[in-house]
């Protein structure tokens, strides 16, 4: 029996000829990812020792610029940290600011046939690059950082085959909201995409849907590597790499088949993804208070681009706080360019600059008790953005743009059909 | 190792953020012990004692990467038995020092406030109201012995690698 994309990576980066489910694996980290969280004073223990500083990535994006004094000092202990092990690899507050997980693909850190892991659960959003990555907690990122490997469980294997064409204003969003509502939880298993329809799939679309296979709880999500995605590397990184494809007798737990022109726009009901959305014209009309486009699932200028179709020429209900943030302050300065900031504040949305933001209920768009959100961002629990008797709904940007516009979950395809 | 203690029962998905919510995150681990399950039940923190054992269902810990494991540990339970973990927390059990042990039909074997007498020599549960008695799945042995060392930080102290806690 041949072994899977995310198989052949594992036994490669851990020395091995075969990995097979059920086995317990220490591999090589290639990269390392450190982010603000993990110097929060509570969590963080003075690194004495760092495996190899050019394996290493620091980067603020939970809370930046610093919201209060405790993310002020976890960011000081981070400075402190990079500038004594002389880590090249750091973004700061400022120009090359972002969330970790779309700055690891703007700078093609992820590299194919490698392992990535950083304290962040939506690490998997860098599978899209044929690379094991998985989101760890704070000890596992201290036990990487000073001896280079960590382990991991293997699961079983589902490939997804995507086929067929995706017709806008329909999105990756709601491919993933799809696939979550008919298959449920993928806890302990991988899943690997692959297809017919990858050619005219632009990586900022795969990752959507890598990043939100965090919320499918799976180990690891890849893609089987092509041409769009080899080029995306190279143009971003110089450093030599072996991308793994998927051997043809790969044993797979499930093999399933998603057309992606058949897909249409879906919601996901308030707390969880799995197995709880609906199609966007059966919830039409339910009140909101608050729309948020971003994170790493959907802070892209794809993800701008499809905001400011569905905006251009309307305006932002009086009832609604539309809140719009970058993944990073590149993309905020690409959006300035193409003029999608413009249309987006002339709507009536407030532009933030790169970070987590209301995303994580961090900061910049708290929601108080009994307010309703919709959100293209990448998790939905209760009391996620705020207080816990607030409500979070999810749908794709286009899908956020168009109820923001209604003061109420709308149909973008009534706007831009 | 083995442990006699008072169940208390949660279902399934329980996520991190009901764990330990985000408004703590940076909370020092006296203020997170507070937050825990604060919003589906309200109080469970006062009433938990050192010794006690979580029962829980499928997928428990989904969700984020913060350190809702050592939230969990600090509360006083024993340990938790659950009917699946959620890859990341099964992680962050381990790597916190948690004794965490996955039990297909442990929710159904159990009504909150029967006793538990769990091994972690062969990895069995006793229902001390029924004489039920079940078989965890096993838990490798580095890992193990890395839950049972307290996690991954008092290792790497041991070796010079991370400074004390001060
Ligand atoms: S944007 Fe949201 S999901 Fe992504 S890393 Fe930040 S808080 Fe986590």
């Amino acid at each position: 029996m041949g072994m899977t994309a995310i198989e052949k990576i594992l036994a490669r980066n851990s020395g091995q000829e075969v990995v097979k489910p059920g086995d317990l694996v220490v591999g090589q980290v290639g990269t390392a990812v450190l982010y603000d969280n993990n110097f929060a004073p509570s969590i963080w223990r003075d690194i004495l020792k760092v495996h190899d500083p050019e394996r290493v990535v620091v980067v603020f994006d939970h809370r930046v610029p610093a919201k209060d004094i405790v993310s002020a000092t976890a960011q000081k202990i981070g400075r402190d940290f990079v500038k004594k092990f002389n880590i090249e690899r750091f973004h700061d507050v400022g120009a090359s600011q972002g969330i970790s997980h779309v700055l690891v693909a703007d700078h093609g850190y992820a590299l194919p046939g490698s392992v990535l892991v950083c304290g962040d659960s939506h690490t998997c959003s860098a599978g899209v690059f044929n690379c094991a990555a998985r989101g760890t907690g704070a000890p596992d990122m201290f036990y990487a950082v000073t001896k280079g490997e960590t382990w991991f469980r293997v699961g079983e294997t589902i490939r997804y085959d995507l086929e067929g064409t995706l017709t806008a204003p329909v999105s990756m969003k709601d491919v993933f909201l799809h696939i979550a509502d008919t298959y449920g939880s993928h806890a302990n298993q991988n899943v690997e995409f692959g297809g017919s329809a990858l050619p005219e799939l632009s990586m900022n679309a795969r990752r959507t849907m890598t990043t939100m296979c965090a919320e499918l709880s799976a180990e690891f999500a890849t893609f089987e590597p092509d041409q769009v995605l080899l080029d995306y590397v190279r143009e971003r990184n110089p450093a030599p790499f072996e991308e793994q494809y998927p051997d043809e007798d790969a044993a797979y737990l499930d093999r399933r088949t998603i057309n992606l022109s058949e897909m249409e726009p879906l919601v996901a009901m308030p707390d969880t993804v799995l197995e709880n959305s609906q199609k966007v014209g059966d919830v039409v009309g339910t009140q909101i208070n608050q729309a948020f486009i971003g994170s790493c699932a959907n802070g892209t200028l794809d993800d701008f681009a499809a905001a400011a179709a569905v905006l251009k020429g309307n305006k932002v209900s009086s009832d609604v706080r539309l809140i719009i943030t970058p993944g990073t302050q590149n993309i905020y300065l690409e959006a300035l360019r193409h003029g999608y900031v413009e249309t987006l504040i002339e709507a009536g949305a407030v532009v933030t600059n790169a970070t987590c933001g209301a995303c994580g209920g961090g900061h910049l768009g708290i929601l108080a008790a009994g307010e309703s959100c919709i959100t293209a961002s990448t998790r939905n629990f209760k009391g996620r953005m705020g207080d816990p008797d607030s409500k979070v709904f999810m749908g794709s940007p286009a899908t956020v743009a168009a109820s923001a516009i209604k003061g109420s979950i709308a149909d973008p395809r009534d706007i831009v059909g | 190792m083995e442990f006699t203690g008072k169940t208390w029962k949660f279902g399934d998905n329980i996520n991190t953020d009901l764990i330990l919510p985000g408004r703590a995150q940076l909370f020092t681990e006296e203020e997170q012990l507070r937050c825990v399950f604060e919003a589906n039940r309200p109080g469970w923190i006062d009433e938990v004692a050192a010794g006690d054992v979580l029962i829980g269902g499928h997928n428990f810990g989904m969700g984020s990467s913060r350190p809702a494991a050592r939230s969990l540990r600090n509360t006083g339970l024993a340990c938790m038995v659950t009917e699946s973990i959620n890859g990341l927390f099964y992680r962050n059990c381990v790597n916190w020092g948690f004794l965490a042990l996955e039990c297909e039909g442990i929710s159904t074997a159990f009504e909150e406030g029967d006793e538990a007498h769990i091994s972690f020599e062969d990895f069995t549960i006793k229902n001390n109201r029924t004489d039920a008695v079940l078989q965890a799945r096993a838990i490798p042995e580095v890992l193990l012995n890395t839950m049972k060392a307290g996690g991954v930080l008092p290792l790497l102290e041991a070796e010079g690698l991370v400074a004390a806690a001060c």
